[in-house]
């Protein structure tokens, strides 16, 4: 029987019919691929990783951006959860950092009953009279939808009062089916209320902002080494070590990178329309992936001395890798991995994964669309369900003053059928014929899968890491990283491959079984002579 | 580091900052875990249940299960009735615990969710069971949430036969499986017959043997729950989280209790013991009262390098007032002791125990967070900090010596299987603290203090 049926088969009959859509085998040259269901319900009770709307809001989004004091507005789990927990790392040498910190309405139950607006209204103030920073967004949590406290017209007040920026995002958790209705919240608000409102002169050359990159274990700071290297100016991060100001002036750049297409496809998309800005699918995980990605950046600017200090770039950092990469690689090569994370890391770390020569044997995502899977060519014949429509979706139009075009029509016409602009393909067709793909892997699914098809590694998150490792697997966490990283770029693949190699290769893996286990003591004291 | 904290304190009502307490579901979900074949379900919204999930495998290094009615925006609306039914059933069908213990989040809470009433009309698979208890994050903390899945546990189990059966139940309170570990083996010693509960050991600190195990062996029996309502007594240790449910029981079964501090320290752990003596008929042994004396005789040999130091302490109340406890004895200053949950008896609890040790200038403070407790210091500072991993910035942004005690420790391995309570838990605080000073001495003091004699 095939591995997708062996595990199916164990569930009853409606949860058999829920998930068998959401796992795929991977068949030989399917065009368009092989559709999957995602971004639906996690059925009660089946144990899903998944996170919420809050935690796709404040948690990965809005989070990072350093110097904006972000209120959560709800009791105080969510707040606290969300404290320095996403290893989201952020300079501080100028300027405020208020990544650091927590700040709560810590709502009780008086706030509950009557109201928590009052309590949301007077945080402002001491914040306000305390940090005065420039500006503060407010999440809400669970609670504050149900009992109706009207948050935007609080964030109006402050910005009256306060002459700052305060935006606020009606994240409660139980929207959308996971993290990602948050991602989109939290988008909608900064192109709104923040892209767009700078006024820097910014005069170089090749300006870019990298979206979706949100600086886990200082993966932006790498990629944007690379970048500056080049020369090319990164206006903006959204949103690891970002700034306000940095996301204010956003629509100067000529170019948008995305990273994690996922958490950021809406600013990408809304930033076409209004400023005209391009964006280029890239990915910097991995090195290959890396240098294809430089050279697509270099086609869109195409300019000669561009092109030449990429490839002068691409050589040097390549040859500074070398030794160790080829190290590596016969260390890793052979080796099977399986993926569960996020909405775009299960993808880009298995080009990192083959250029050690390890090979992908299942991936899935925890809260991915369908386009993620299969390309933005499904998105067109994608039908609204009850739970997306319960996430606003807006629409923008061109700026009359801001609105720049930076390619000809015919360049535009020719440069899409040569690099990913405003395309995403999708994983799928990124992987391997009768791998796995699996939406919204759950507890049961992951120790069925692990112990089938017997991976080496297995990337996931922290909830499921130990559940895999105490099974024999090696474990590895790619959200957090396992508090290393970089792993992005070329000096990133090189840490990534040594921490591999030291969690496949520690001696610890041979001590699980007790020698005793295999031998007997009794025949063993025996051999030896030993009296009984 | 935590550059904006400023030195003037301003009054704070509305904005927490840094927060020293979390949700009570988290501690909910932890008790459970302390229940053997216990799955516990979160009845909310699946985000809450991530973020508690990955707080407690954080912390123990370990996998902690937990299910959830992952609730929708209808849900919220129409109520989670069927959300809970539907988990609950391919919780049973997939996971096959013997009992789902179920609490509630803020989400379900306000929606006014009857949870209790769902669980009956709950078409419940033969020879499984299911409880619940009411988690509101918008009251108390995870301290609350811990004792209220307890007494959750101990209404729908517990029974009393009409005949003792000479057992006494021991609630260790909201600690590490090393503690409890620690709790078994004094007991053991004692030779008094007990119930743990909940009981963490084997559960949150399984061991690696290559085979993953849903439900590892340890935890408090179902049939260890419901023998409860036949204890003769119940050791409820830690009065701000085990009161309550050795009242609740005390109520139903009619099992007299004794509230006792954590035993932590010298004073805690003679009390314990004492205690363990009178209801078991047993004399402390030998073995016992020999621990003790190590522990004292290395309080004294060390004692100079504590007498005097002033130190912060920071929490769950239980927890801050038995390293208070401890640091007294040690000829420390607790200078500062402060915990999230709020209540009113842990100030005057804590002020106690400074005017016993004639302490003068000591703050203690509940429903405190460690913005205050940061401005605090800057004002006038310690000389040691000791508390979750969270002190760490402080400990930092001060340049003061750190101790690690208490939840959560996401940061640090191996903390949860050694104990804090007992003679031993004492000895090896008493070495944790000692090494933090002399480490932080050493690393900055002249090159002509630098000693490898003491
Ligand atoms: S929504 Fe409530 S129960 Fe859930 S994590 Fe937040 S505070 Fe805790
Ligand atoms: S990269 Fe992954 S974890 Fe990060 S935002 Fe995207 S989906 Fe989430």
């Amino acid at each position: 029987m095939k591995v997708k049926e062996l595990v199916l088969n164990q569930y009853s009959g409606r949860v058999y019919k829920n998930r068998k859509d959401h796992i795929i085998e991977v068949e030989e040259g399917i065009d368009p691929v092989q559709p999957i269901t995602a971004n639906t319900r996690a059925l009660p009770g089946i144990m899903t990783n998944r996170g919420c709307c809050y935690a796709g809001c404040k948690g990965v989004v809005l989070g990072p951006v350093k110097d904006v004091l972000t209120i959560t507005h709800g009791p105080i789990g969510c707040g606290f959860y969300s404290w320095g927990t996403r290893r989201n790392k952020a300079n501080v040498e100028s300027g405020e950092n208020f990544i650091q910190y927590c700040f709560s309405t810590d709502m009780q139950e008086s706030d509950i009953v009557f109201g928590g607006e009052k309590k949301l209204r007077q945080a402002i103030d001491e914040a306000m009279s305390m940090f005065s920073p420039k500006g503060i967004f407010i999440c809400s949590t669970c609670p504050v939808g149900l009992i109706g406290d009207d948050i935007h017209a609080v964030a109006a007040e402050a910005e009256e009062k306060y002459g700052i920026t305060c935006v606020a995002f009606s994240c409660e958790g139980y929207k959308g089916v996971s993290q990602s209705g948050g991602h989109h919240i939290a988008n909608n608000g900064l192109m709104r209320r923040v892209i767009g409102t700078g006024d820097k002169e910014i005069n170089s050359k090749f300006k870019v902002n990298l979206l979706g990159e949100y600086n886990i274990g200082g993966d932006g700071w790498e990629t944007e080494r690379i970048l500056k290297r080049i020369g090319y100016d990164v206006v903006s991060i959204f949103t690891g070590d970002g700034s306000f100001e940095d996301i204010s002036n956003a629509h100067k750049a000529d170019l948008n990178l995305v990273m994690c297409h996922r958490s950021i496809n809406y600013i990408a998309e809304m930033m076409h329309t209004k400023y005209g800005t391009d964006w280029l699918k890239v990915n910097f995980i991995g090195i290959e992936s890396t240098v294809q990605t430089l050279r697509d950046i270099a086609k869109f600017f195409d300019d000669p001395e561009l092109y030449a200090r990429t490839e002068e770039v691409i050589a040097d950092e390549l040859a500074s890798i070398e030794e160790e990469r080829a190290y590596y690689r016969t260390k890793l090569s052979g080796k099977t991995a399986a993926l569960y994370v996020g909405g775009s890391r299960a993808h880009h770390y298995q080009s990192l994964l083959a250029d050690f020569g390890v090979s992908t044997v299942l991936a899935g995502y925890e809260f991915a669309h369908r386009d993620d899977y299969e390309g933005r060519q499904v998105l067109d014949g994608l039908k609204e369900d009850a739970d997306s429509k319960n996430i606003e979706s807006i629409t923008v139009e061109a700026d009359p003053e801001k609105y720049r075009v930076f390619l000809t029509k015919e360049r535009y016409e020719k440069l899409k059928n040569e690099i990913p602009l405003e395309s995403y393909n999708g994983m799928i067709r990124d992987m391997k014929t009768g791998s796995y793909v699996v939406d919204d892997l759950n507890h049961f699914e992951t120790e069925e899968f692990v112990r089938l098809l017997e991976p080496d590694i297995f990337f996931s998150g922290v909830k499921d890491k130990y559940v895999v490792q105490k099974a024999g697997v090696l474990s590895k966490q790619l959200h957090s990283y396992d508090y290393s990283g970089p792993y992005s770029g070329f000096n990133g693949s090189i840490i990534f491959a040594r921490d591999l190699v030291m969690g496949l290769y520690t001696p610890a893996w041979n001590y699980v079984t007790p020698p005793w286990k295999n031998q007997s003591t009794l025949q063993a004291a025996l051999a030896a002579g030993g009296e009984m | 580091m935590l550059n904006l904290t400023p030195k003037e304190i301003a009054d704070r009502k509305a904005l927490t900052i840094n927060p020293c307490k979390t949700c009570q579901p988290v501690g909910a979900l932890y008790c459970a875990l302390g229940v053997h074949k216990c799955m516990p379900h979160s009845h909310g919204s699946q985000g809450c249940v991530s973020y508690h999930r990955t707080f407690l495998t954080r912390h123990f290094k370990e996998p902690a299960i937990a299910s959830t009615s992952s609730f929708t925006e209808g849900a919220s609306v129409f109520g989670g009735g069927s959300n809970l039914k539907t988990g609950m059933k391919n919780v049973f069908d997939i996971y096959n615990p013997d009992i789902i213990a179920v609490h509630t989040t803020c989400l379900s809470e306000t929606i006014g969710d009857d949870v209790g009433s769902y669980i009956m009309d709950f078409d419940m698979p033969e020879g499984k069971l299911a409880v619940h208890t009411n988690t509101p994050s918008y009251v108390g903390s995870h301290v609350t949430g811990f004792y209220n899945m307890m007494s959750g546990f101990i209404k729908y189990l517990a029974e009393s036969t009409g005949t003792k059966n000479g057992k006494v139940g021991i609630f260790p309170g909201f600690v590490n499986p090393g503690d409890i570990r620690e709790l078994k083996r004094l007991a053991g010693l004692m030779e008094m017959p007990y119930i743990m509960f909940p009981d963490q050991s084997g559960v949150m600190d399984s061991p690696m043997t290559g085979n993953y195990e849903m439900y590892p062996k340890g935890g408090t029996t179902i049939e260890e729950i419901t023998a409860l309502g036949d204890a003769k007594h119940v050791l409820a240790l830690g009065m701000f989280t085990s009161t309550e449910p050795a009242n609740v029981l005390d109520r139903k079964c009619k099992v007299p209790y004794d509230v006792l501090p954590l035993p932590m320290g010298i004073e805690g752990t003679d009390e314990l013991l004492m205690k363990m003596a009178q209801l078991s008929g047993t004399e402390i042994p030998q073995a016992l009262e020999d621990e003790r004396g190590q522990l004292v005789d290395v309080m004294l040999d060390a004692h100079f390098y504590h007498h005097g130091k002033k130190v912060a302490i920071f929490g769950d109340p239980d927890t801050v007032l038995g390293l208070t406890a401890l640091v007294l004895e040690m000829g420390m200053i607790p200078k500062y002791v402060v915990t999230g949950t709020p209540g009113e008896g842990f100030e005057i609890k804590a002020k106690e125990m400074f005017a016993k040790f004639g302490m003068e200038g000591c703050k203690a403070k509940a429903a405190a967070d460690l913005f205050d407790l940061h401005q605090w210091i800057k004002n006038e500072s310690v000389d040691l900090l000791i508390g979750s991993s969270y002190g760490k910035q402080i400990a930092k942004a001060e340049e003061i010596p750190f101790v690690r005690a208490g939840f959560p420790v996401l940061d640090r391995y191996a903390h949860s299987y050694f104990p804090i309570v007992g003679y031993k838990g004492a000895l090896r605080l008493v070495e944790l603290i000692t090494n933090a000073l002399l480490d932080h001495f050493d690393r900055t003091c002249a090159d002509e203090d630098v000693d490898v004699v003491l």
